[in-house]
């Protein structure tokens, strides 16, 4: 396939790989802002072929780890009504609410289905018009414009039986957040490459000069996390701060502006809980006052209840870098990928799932040689 | 390796809580399927000879000569929705499935039982239709159905049609492919492309159908197995990586054998369409269903003549060395990516789902 | 996070007034919405995510970046 193959050409990472080594000269700190991202490197095992100096720590760049608790108990009950058809994206069936996830929902008799686009829910609301199709409308600024074509397109087309319950993040709050922590040891950014696509990379411009870090806006193919890593360790070693493209085929600095007005015309900046993290400000979207009607939270009102988040979980310290998985009471024997306590235990590419499955050569391989 | 996870505490996890009802995943060929057996079923039955490491049993006749033939005892259920998909349908898959699960144990297949669950309503033109493409696969892999059952239950109890089919076949004497077999250096082979099963079910599924009809490899692989047992008698072990794929068939093998799997990923055989959408659902490609492959282990010098042989049938012209048996990591399964990295291929857990992410 | 896929576009069309366009996938195509990338013509690419393109794919800059990475390539065999 076009403009995947070629990035995963061993070659060329080769070359990447020795050009890394021979940048690096002290321990270096990296965050991946995004799961996608995680998800390449455990995948191709780049954290293996990198001098030790180099530290990848994963950010919270997951939609499905950072929706809060609260969220998903309402999804799961709107899940439940029998007027409902509820469609989701496939990753968020798994994550656990405070009683149980959406997969239980359906083994229970829900109608809960896996869709790949918000539009395909609005040819199911047509197909049913005696009941309310409700999408679960999560994701980062990336998905931001297809969810807001849904409730554009919903309203203009008069599909009275669909709605949404929003759960959209925006991805430079968070890094404000992390940067700002008294514990945060990130010195560099790969940032989310499919998010600047849609957002392009002006605002993490004074981000760079505030903070005073190198960001290196980063695509998703192992030859893009190499050159992402390899810039940012060059941008570290040469004491530079500010904002770097190499995945300029896909990412220019003003982004996309269709997407950007479609959901500025749909969605409003609002302060957001992510879970595991706490509420920080101006960090999500929601539906502005003229689309209410497809909020789904205002038409199936559920009573919120307290919830308790598992009490051993730290997702919320690992989702900002401050601890690694393995220093989790809980990880590897209360909480596994079938049994989670947490959402970065869930996701694919959440960073516990991760060095569960990483981990575990790693352990059984030094037993070995010893 | 940089942040190096030391997982002292991991070795001897506590067992995770065992789930208070059956999920999907328990049918999903993964770790949970796995729990389920070892938990549930193996204490149950294990004194009465359940054996849960093969997909088929063996069986010695009580009056016959020690090392005759044996007998080979196979079952299956097959659910699947749709029950018509491009390149077959539920009939076809209940024939060819149970077929090879006796023909990886190299038995040859003699006949098959049938039972069939129909919920009210189905239509009987589907029926007929599934039927007559039971009499087809039968036909073509040169077993026999000589009987069978059926049962009605009300409308939405079932997904209009399950199907039950065990099979019985004749194992050669001295042939032995148990999963226990496999030692340190020898190769990994498959018969070719994987995931075209899963991919192809998935194509057609509500919600993320493609435009493109990619098509189910079933098929029954008797006749390839006895090529392979002719080229390779050392052969030591063959699986159909059907349902949690070929990470899953590897992972069994790794587990039970107590041996480390290296796979290549340069090596594995994909077809590009599988790969395209594999990528688009955010699947991975070891993980989805074959119904037409086998993954077999042989000894390192026997494994060019073996894939030779294999490559001369028609259904094993896309076969292909992908890896290794290896002494480290005993239990783990990992791969070599593209680009010269390595990562574990763990078990399925649960079932996999096309993520966004 | 955004799954993100390059496909190439083979046919462009309106549907209940949103622009359209079926998207080849290495031989697997898709209809996706093209609404936010109205330039976009057969032929190119785009990178689509949840059946929508979110950009198109620029070649000129994807083929400067493996300029650079020959370059660095020959400097390392040289070094070697």
């Amino acid at each position: 396939m076009k403009y995947l193959d070629e990035y995963r050409d061993p070659k060329a990472a080769e070359t990447l790989r020795r050009a890394i080594r021979a940048a690096t000269t002290r321990p270096w700190t990296l965050m991946e802002v995004c799961g996608g991202q995680t998800h390449t490197i455990v995948k191709y095992g780049i954290d293996g072929l990198l001098p030790p100096e180099i530290a990848l720590v994963h950010g919270p760049g997951c939609p499905v780890c950072v929706t809060p608790l609260e969220t998903i108990d309402q999804a799961i009950a709107i899940a439940a009504r029998p007027d409902v058809i509820f469609c989701s994206f496939g990753d968020m069936l798994r994550v656990p609410g405070s009683e149980r996830d959406l997969l239980t929902v359906k083994a229970r008799g829900g109608d809960v289905r896996v869709v790949y686009s918000p539009l395909d829910c609005l040819k199911l609301a047509e197909q049913h018009p005696d009941r309310t199709v409700v999408f679960f409308a999560v994701g980062f600024e990336t998905t931001a414009p297809a969810n807001a074509m849904a409730v554009w397109h919903a309203q203009r087309r008069g599909v009275r039986n669909s709605a949404v319950l929003v759960s959209h993040v925006r991805v430079p709050p968070a890094m404000t957040a992390i940067l700002s922590a008294p514990a945060n040891r990130v010195q560099g950014f790969l940032a989310a490459g499919h998010v600047c696509t849609v957002m392009g990379y002006e605002e993490y411009e004074p981000l760079a000069a505030r903070f005073h870090v190198p960001i290196v806006v980063t695509g998703f193919e192992p030859l893009d996390l190499l050159q992402g890593i390899y810039q940012g360790v060059r941008m570290l070693e040469e004491g530079r701060v500010g904002v770097e493209n190499p995945y300029a085929r896909a990412v220019t600095r003003e982004g996309n502006p269709h997407a950007r007005r479609l959901i500025d015309e749909v969605f409003e900046v609002t302060d957001r809980a992510w879970r595991g993290i706490g509420t920080i400000p101006a960090s999500g979207y929601r539906l502005r006052a003229r689309y209410q009607d497809f909020d789904a939270g205002r038409r199936f009102p559920v009573t919120a209840r307290p919830v308790r988040e598992a009490t051993e979980c730290i997702a919320g310290l690992i989702l900002q870098g401050v601890k690694k998985p393995r220093e989790c009471p809980a990880f590897g024997g209360r909480c596994t990928p079938e049994r989670p306590l947490g959402a970065t235990m869930v996701s694919s590419e959440g960073a516990c799932a991760a060095y569960y499955h990483h981990g575990r050569l790693h352990t059984l391989g030094s037993r070995t040689n010893a | 390796m940089p942040d190096t996870p030391n997982m002292d505490g991991w070795q001897c996890p506590t067992p995770p809580a065992a789930p208070e009802q059956v999920l999907l995943g328990h049918g999903s060929g993964g770790r949970l399927s796995a729990a389920l057996l070892r938990n549930l079923f193996i204490p149950a039955f294990r004194d009465l000879g359940l054996n849960a490491e093969e997909d088929q049993a063996s069986l010695s006749l009580p009056c016959a000569e020690p090392n005759s033939l044996r007998l080979a005892l196979t079952t299956d259920s097959y659910v699947v929705r749709p029950i018509f998909f491009p390149g077959g349908d539920i009939g076809r898959l209940a024939v060819n499935g149970t077929i090879n699960d006796l023909a990886v144990g190299g038995a040859r297949p003699i006949a098959l039982a049938a039972a069939f669950i129909l919920e009210e309503g189905l239509a009987l033109s589907d029926l007929q239709r599934v039927v007559a493409s039971m009499r087809d696969a039968c036909k073509q892999a040169g077993i026999n159905l000589v009987t069978g059952d059926t049962k009605v239950v009300d409308r939405g109890k079932g997904d209009q049609l399950y199907i039950t089919t065990t099979g019985f076949g004749i194992a050669p004497p001295g042939v032995s492919l148990s999963v226990r077999n496999p030692r340190p250096g020898d190769r990994v082979l498959v018969s070719g492309t994987i995931g075209d099963h899963g991919i192809a079910i998935m194509s057609v599924r509500e919600g993320i159908e493609f435009e493109t009809v990619l098509e189910s490899d079933t098929a029954p692989l008797y006749d390839l197995v006895v090529a392979m047992l002719e080229a390779c008698p050392t052969l030591r072990w063959m699986r159909d990586p059907t349902r949690g794929g070929l990470s899953s068939a590897l992972n069994e093998l790794a587990t039970t054998a107590h041996v480390g799997v290296q796979l290549t990923e340069a090596a594995l055989p994909i077809r590009t369409e599988v790969q395209a959408a594999c990528e688009m659902l955010g699947l991975d490609p070891l993980y989805v269903a074959n119904e037409g492959k086998l993954v077999a282990v042989a000894p390192a010098d026997d494994a060019g003549r073996l894939l030779a042989a294999m490559r001369g049938h028609p259904l094993g012209r896309k076969a292909a060395l992908v890896g290794e048996v290896v002494a480290d990591h005993a239990g783990v399964v990992t791969l070599r990516s593209l680009i010269g990295g390595e990562r574990v291929v763990p078990m399925l857990a649960g079932e996999q789902l096309p993520r966004i992410c | 996070m955004c799954l993100g896929i390059p496909g190439k576009v083979v046919e462009v069309y309106r549907e209940h007034d949103l622009l359209m366009g079926k998207v080849d996938f290495g031989g697997v195509c898709k209809r996706v919405c093209l609404e936010t990338v109205p330039e976009i013509a057969v032929g190119d690419y785009a990178l689509i995510h949840v059946g929508f393109a979110i950009s198109r794919i620029d070649e000129e800059e994807a083929r400067r970046v493996f300029a650079l990475l020959e370059e660095m390539g020959e400097l390392d065999d040289l070094n070697r």
